[in-house]
């Protein structure tokens, strides 16, 4: 049984999936074509998140939150029954709204109170939009709706003490039930019941005795005698749910007087009535064995959100490792039973390719319980978009696209902070400002839009902005400037883009608050580089800049090409490589004693000797048997990796290194293959790196290192 | 984990006894999950001599350690028919090359007699005490600390 | 006998919250999160006293209400609401199709329990 304690974060957690359907109704707000004509299910569906919110947090004392909600709930209330009309003043204020409460909600998360002045702006930006004076009043009718929240009806109870010494007055209250009042699950023994906590009760039962069978309102109604110190309107709540199925009358006496005989039967025990004479309207339900635990099938009544299981996340990484292992052993297996060939035949080799496509199957299934929808990242860039705006203070409009499809987790995690810089720059760089975007015959607003998609096996993230595009010439006289490229470098225009990427560049001729903050695109692209992706540009001047960012959909496997190096076997990213070539001797120049460079296609690529920087052998002479795999790194920057030979081109499960060992220099990870020894996956980043510090240096000085 | 640890001085825990090449060592059983026969290894670049490579257990991915060169009682040369003390010490799975495992004893605190001190060579840094039995002098491995600074001697190598 | 209840909210927490509560206090608790899946547990499970919230999606508190006295489930089980609200309109509207008590959420343990045996058959 959960405890208070894990509740709580059931509710924090709740808070988030109710903040983004309360984010979602937003984004679908703001599209609407007609503000007068809004869809009332978006409407619904935020009030309830909002609702929710609120009421959770009020059961943990939230009461930053409760308020907060409250102020929001109300207000999107009015928008319910059409008091108030949308427009874009009140989305965006919505907006912030939502913002702030997601905030209210981590705060809250860490038990820190928020800054009370804040709240107090914030609750009054929204009562501002309201429609009605009475909500207008501003923060001091939030202390109603907080005391509101303390019981109204049914809040009498059971351990009331009695009240002994009754100086009060004696109410005579007749009590004729109708067949309703059984019907909607009342209990006439139990309002008495609940009438006794007021004071000394006494209860008379009136039956008809020419009650008529066929009659079909119960044959059977009370006096009773309440002496009480409680007023009428205490008896009244009593009856308030039950009021309408049965005729009551209430009438007071003085208290003195004594109460009149009783008709027929008369019952001293204030809380029972005789049994017999209970209607047989009202069915008794004791008796019936309920199970409590309901199957947790349920028939569809209408559409259904989609059911979903938590699961602890070392659990499923635990089964992703596991089912690596499976896939590991079908290889191995299918390995060494066509290794020994005309064992089994043609049933065994079909076997083992059914047995081949379950384990993809499984193995297809079990990532997918990792993936997440990119939904929630998207939510969350809106809003860095909105803040960015409204720093810059220019006019924004944000779209999405493909917000369903689905990343692995940890890599939406690690997306959070490159998408944040690269969003903060297509609205603080990339768009241009309202007045530039006019003369320019373009609508003021500029628009950022974020997609993703999947293609071809990976994850396409683009941010493209209709901003002006990439300033080219500004881009390259900056790079100059800094010594970044040689002031005769020819570039083509995408190569000028690519600067950009460059460590330390920085085009923005005013230095902003906002994309600035030490980090550029160079840390964007490495980020990326390190989850095994690539980040291109694409610019168009005068209409805008597109930054694509392509991943693997999961960390657990890499798509690799498998070489033989010096006796060792390694697995290279297959994302990094640009191609393979066997050279000719003509291509190779050498320079200096040791370095090497091919030409391919009128640029000189450095040579890297793979077997040199992980020392394991002499380097040998490449230019007749050798193969050149041909990489870029994150930089742009191409290199020619020497291997022996090219065995395999297949995915490979990552193994960590880190985790029983320690980093190893130039590798990246392990991995195990199909003949189940552990071949090492490069880390050409770390290799390019190495050879870019000191290009001068010789391809020894890796030796060296080692 | 350490035995130094252990509150009652004549508490009894296990020990695992081993060769290398002629010398006799121990370490504690509880640090042991299995020992295996020797399985080609991938070389790990830049490791440390005594680092012979990784190995697949199972699937994960287990560096194996010679014991004899981690120790400075030289490079083991007969791996194929040495055998590996898989150990897992602090959550890592880390292989020990040994010429033998012969036994496993009971011993409590008392019994163990502290390290001379003969100056500070590299074979008895890891060593934290010695047990004298019948005919063979046992040294006691501090293999805790023997694995913890298996990636930091990298570096001084 | 235990007494069965059934509490339906469309937010875990209220659910895992009411469950705690109750589970605590000696009742069977039942729980669905909409009116629909409400309507389904009634039958399945034949409460003895329903908790439902208003603000549902699916079906809501009221359809849920309706649903059951519409006789849908043929029982005549008592009906306790628990809302955040406590607009006179909203609970003229709920007593009228047959809810038969309401509850102003946040609740508390004593409140809750006692509303709950105040409306039991038992």
């Amino acid at each position: 049984m959960a405890s208070l304690i894990e509740l709580r974060q059931v509710f924090f957690q709740e808070c988030e999936e109710q903040l983004e359907d309360l984010t979602d109704g937003l984004t679908a707000l703001e599209g609407s074509e007609d503000f007068s004509n809004l869809d009332p299910e978006i409407i619904n569906r935020m009030f309830r998140a909002v609702h929710s919110v609120k009421g959770g947090a009020a059961s943990f004392s939230l009461d930053a939150i409760t308020q907060f909600a409250h102020a929001y709930e109300s207000i999107l209330d009015e928008l319910r029954s059409g008091k108030l009309t949308l427009n874009q003043k009140i989305i965006n204020t919505f907006f912030t709204s939502a913002d702030y409460l997601t905030d209210l909600v981590s705060l809250g998360a860490e038990n820190v109170e928020p800054i009370a002045a804040e709240l107090e702006s914030k609750i009054k930006d929204l009562s501002a939009l309201s429609g009605s004076m009475k909500f207008g009043a501003g923060v001091s009718e939030e202390d109603d709706c907080i005391a509101a929240f303390t019981p109204l009806a049914l809040s009498g109870e059971m351990q009331f003490p009695p009240v002994e010494d009754v100086n009060g007055s004696v109410f005579e209250i007749y009590f004729k039930p109708t067949l309703d009042l059984y019907a909607n699950g009342h209990e006439p023994v139990q309002i008495f019941r609940e009438l006794s906590t007021l004071g000394v009760l006494e209860v008379q039962c009136k039956f008809d005795r020419d009650f008529k069978w066929d009659q079909a309102e119960p044959a059977i109604e009370w006096h009773l005698v309440l002496s009480t110190n409680q007023s009428e309107s205490e008896i009244l709540e009593i009856f308030e749910f039950s009021e309408p199925y049965a005729k009551i009358e209430i009438s007071s006496k003085v208290a003195d007087i004594t109460v009149s005989a009783p008709i027929e039967s008369v019952s001293k025990h204030p809380a029972s009535t005789p049994t017999m004479e209970k209607p047989n309207a009202a069915p008794d339900p004791a008796g019936e064995v309920h199970s409590a635990e309901p199957s947790a099938i349920r028939s569809a009544i209408s559409a259904a959100p989609k059911a979903t299981v938590r699961v602890d996340l070392d659990l499923v990484d635990e089964l992703i490792n596991l089912v690596g292992e499976l896939v590991i052993t079908q290889s191995v297996m299918t390995q060494s039973i066509t290794e020994q060939d005309g064992i089994g035949g043609r049933q065994l080799s079909t076997t083992l390719e059914d047995f081949k496509s379950l384990t993809r199957t499984i193995q297809e299934g079990v990532m997918a319980i990792r993936a997440q929808s990119v939904k929630p990242l998207f939510q969350r860039m809106a809003r860095i978009v909105r803040e960015t705006a409204q720093i810059a203070g220019k006019e924004v409009r944000f779209a999405t696209e493909g917000e369903d499809t689905e990343v692995d987790r940890t890599v939406i995690e690690r997306l959070v902070d490159p998408l944040t810089h690269i969003l903060r720059n297509a609205v603080d760089h990339g768009l241009e400002d309202a007045a530039l975007r006019s003369q320019a015959g373009k609508d003021r607003i500029g628009t950022v839009t974020l997609s993703a998609a999947h293609r071809s096996g990976r994850v396409v993230i683009e941010v493209i902005d209709d901003g002006g595009g990439v300033q080219r010439e500004k881009v390259l006289s900056s790079a100059i400037e800094k010594g970044l490229v040689p002031q005769t470098a020819q570039l083509s225009d995408s190569d000028i883009d690519r600067l950009l990427f460059l460590p330390g560049f920085s085009t923005a001729a005013s230095v902003t608050n906002l994309s600035g903050r030490g980090v550029g695109m160079d840390v964007v692209n490495s980020e990326i580089r390190r989850l095994g992706g690539r980040v291109a540009i694409i610019s168009h001047p005068g209409s805008g800049t597109t930054i694509s960012i392509s991943l693997p959909l999961t960390l657990a496997v890499l798509d690799g090409m498998v070489v033989d190096v010096a006796d060792e076997t390694m697995v290279v990213p297959i994302s990094a490589i640009v191609e393979t070539i066997r050279p000719d001797t003509s291509q190779i120049h050498q320079i200096g004693p040791a370095a090497r460079m091919i030409a391919v296609r009128e640029k000189m690529v450095p040579i890297i000797e793979l077997g040199a920087v992980f020392g394991c052998a002499p380097i040998k002479n490449h230019t007749n048997d050798g193969i050149l795999v041909i990489v870029e790194d994150d930089k742009g920057e191409h290199f020619a990796l020497a291997v022996d030979k090219i065995r395999d081109q297949r995915q490979v499960v990552i193994k960590s290194l880190e985790s029983n060992y320690g980093h190893v220099p130039f590798v990246a990870a392990a991995t195990i293959l199909g003949d189940g020894q552990i071949a090492l996956i490069v880390d050409l980043d770390e290799i390019t790196h190495q050879v870019s510090v000191d290009q001068s240096r010789s391809i020894q000085s890796i030796e060296a290192i080692a | 984990m350490k035995i130094e640890d252990d509150s009652s001085n004549s508490e009894k825990f296990e020990l695992i006894t081993f060769s290398i090449g002629s010398q006799d060592f121990c370490m504690d059983i509880i640090l042991v999950r299995e020992i295996r026969g020797w399985t080609n290894v991938t070389m790990l670049p830049h490791a440390p001599k005594d680092v012979l490579g990784v190995m697949n257990l199972r699937g994960a991915v287990v560096p194996i350690v010679d014991l004899s060169a981690r120790l400075g009682l030289g490079v083991c040369e007969s791996k194929e028919r040495d055998v590996i003390i898989i150990t897992l010490i602090e959550k890592k799975i880390v292989g020990f090359l040994v010429t033998a495992v012969s036994d496993i004893i009971e011993l409590s605190q008392t019994d163990i007699q502290p390290m001379p001190q003969m100056g500070g060579k590299k074979e008895n840094q890891f060593v934290k005490g010695i047990y004298i039995s019948d005919n063979k002098t046992l040294r006691v491995l501090d293999i805790a600390s023997l694995a913890a600074s298996m990636t930091t001697a990298q570096e001084s190598v | 006998m235990s007494l069965s209840i059934l509490a339906v909210d469309d937010s875990r927490t209220m659910r895992d919250l009411l469950r705690l509560t109750l589970e605590e206090a000696g009742f069977l608790v039942t729980t669905a999160e909409d009116g629909a899946d409400g309507v389904d547990k009634v039958i399945e499970n034949k409460p003895d006293v329903i908790i439902t919230d208003i603000n549902m999606p699916v079906m809501d508190g009221f359809g849920l209400i309706e649903a059951v006295r519409n006789g849908v489930c043929g029982t005549s089980v008592p009906i306790l609401v628990l809302s955040t609200e406590s607009s006179p309109e909203l609970k003229d509207r709920a007593r009228n199709i047959g809810a038969t008590g309401w509850i102003v959420k946040p609740f508390n343990d004593t409140t809750l329990i006692s509303a709950i045996r105040r409306v039991a058959r038992v």
